[in-house]
């Protein structure tokens, strides 16, 4: 008798749009709040790292990967796993720098900012940056410290939408046993 | 077959969650006249048996309630020293509760930081280089199971040594710990998991994997 480890969860399906709108309600309320784009950024990012920490072991325990070996292959994970995991699309990995320890997500279309356009007072908002907190969140979460930024946004008169993403090092306070 | 407890350490080893599913058997009460035949004596804030052992109470045995009341560490509910509640003979008949003294939630919390230090013992003396920690610590009466997760949370389960499938219940354990806990915005990481969802949960899992155990190794 196998049992499934399917969790009821998995089976409800929600129409991505009251996600959409209540992120869309998320954004406009903070820009109300602090009438300041860079605020409102910085609020955003702090927002998606409290998510990153947390959605980090729900993606471990959902998904069977264990630890990555390189910054390749984290890369090749966050795009193919964990996107198509929480967001239903999978970003192209691209732009290496010469090191190995940069590269851009190339997102052709991005589920938060489906129905959104930018009136010309916000040029400085970057309207899905909770996602830079979350990445950052999360690999934190497994010793990585990352710098992630959004490089190009749909919403800003690009054509893609580029999230860049550098490795700063490893993270050696606190690791968990076994992992020197 | 049973599962005997779920211990949830974090990080820096602080013991976050725990539960226990057992029922110690060994508990003998007995009226007892003046005077007292059985030695007792102070230990560890407890009042033990010492000598004297007959019918069931062993030494090392705690007092665990007297005349049907719960006795508080040395003294007895009202706060009356124990020993000198004894040997007062105005006090008899007295029916006492002897067994094995409880874990109390301190000495739970100094365990579990003594095994998170012992976990990495476990790696340090691998000759491979990468190994992972203790991962199962086997007596003639349970097994310990210990799952630690890529983010440093340890799930520790005590078992039925012939307990089997205990590695999915690990698993399922973290997946119920990701949903109650972490998803509850209300819950501090790191902190104790006072949930009442994950509790429940956790239950249901423990009674689920009880059944299932019996089928050989689960899946």
């Amino acid at each position: 008798m196998s049992r499934q480890s399917n969790r009821t969860t998995d089976n409800k399906k929600m129409s991505s749009e009251l996600f959409t709108l209540t992120y869309g309600a998320l954004v406009t309320q903070l820009c109300k709040d602090y009438e300041n784009d860079e605020e409102v950024n910085k609020q955003l990012d702090k927002m998606g790292y409290n998510i990153g920490v947390r959605l980090i072991e729900d993606f471990l325990a959902r998904s069977t990967i264990g630890r990555c070996q390189d910054f390749r292959e984290t890369a090749d994970i966050i795009a193919k796993v964990a996107f198509k995991m929480y967001l239903g699309i999978t970003p192209s990995v691209t732009n290496w720098s010469p090191a190995g320890d940069e590269f851009s997500l190339i997102l052709e279309n991005n589920p938060l900012a489906d129905f959104v356009e930018l009136p010309d007072n916000h040029n400085t908002l970057i309207y899905s940056n909770l996602l830079s907190g979350v990445l950052r969140g999360a690999l934190e979460m497994v010793q990585m410290a990352v710098d992630v930024k959004f490089v190009q946004d749909t919403l800003r008169g690009d054509n893609v939408t580029e999230i860049r993403m550098k490795f700063i090092k490893r993270i050696e306070e606190n690791l968990p046993a076994g992992e020197e | 077959m049973v599962i005997f407890s779920v211990y949830v350490v974090n990080k820096a080893g602080g013991l976050i969650y725990q539960y226990d599913n057992y029922v110690p058997r060994t508990e003998v009460e007995k009226t007892f006249s003046y005077p007292l035949d059985l030695v007792l004596k102070h230990h560890d804030e407890k009042v033990i048996v010492s000598f004297g052992q007959r019918d069931g109470i062993k030494v090392g045995h705690a007092v665990l309630s007297i005349n049907g009341v719960d006795v508080v560490g040395k003294s007895t509910a009202e706060g009356k020293d124990i020993l000198e509640y004894l040997k007062d003979p105005v006090n008899y008949p007295v029916s006492i509760r002897f067994g094995r003294a409880r874990l109390s939630s301190n000495e739970k919390l100094m365990l579990a930081s003594m095994f998170h230090s012992l976990f990495a013992i476990g790696s340090q003396l691998s000759p491979e280089v990468g190994s992972s920690g203790i991962e199962m610590l086997e007596t003639d009466v349970f097994k310990l199971h210990c799952f630690q997760t890529l983010t440093g949370i340890k799930f520790i389960v005590l078992a039925d040594p012939r307990q089997a499938g205990i590695d999915a219940l690990l698993k399922k354990i973290y997946e119920i710990y990701s949903d109650f806990a972490l998803k509850n915005p209300f819950y501090s990481l790191e902190m104790p998991i006072r949930c009442e969802l994950f509790d429940q949960n956790l239950k249901g899992a423990l009674e689920v994997a009880e059944k299932a155990g019996n089928f050989g190794a689960g899946s």
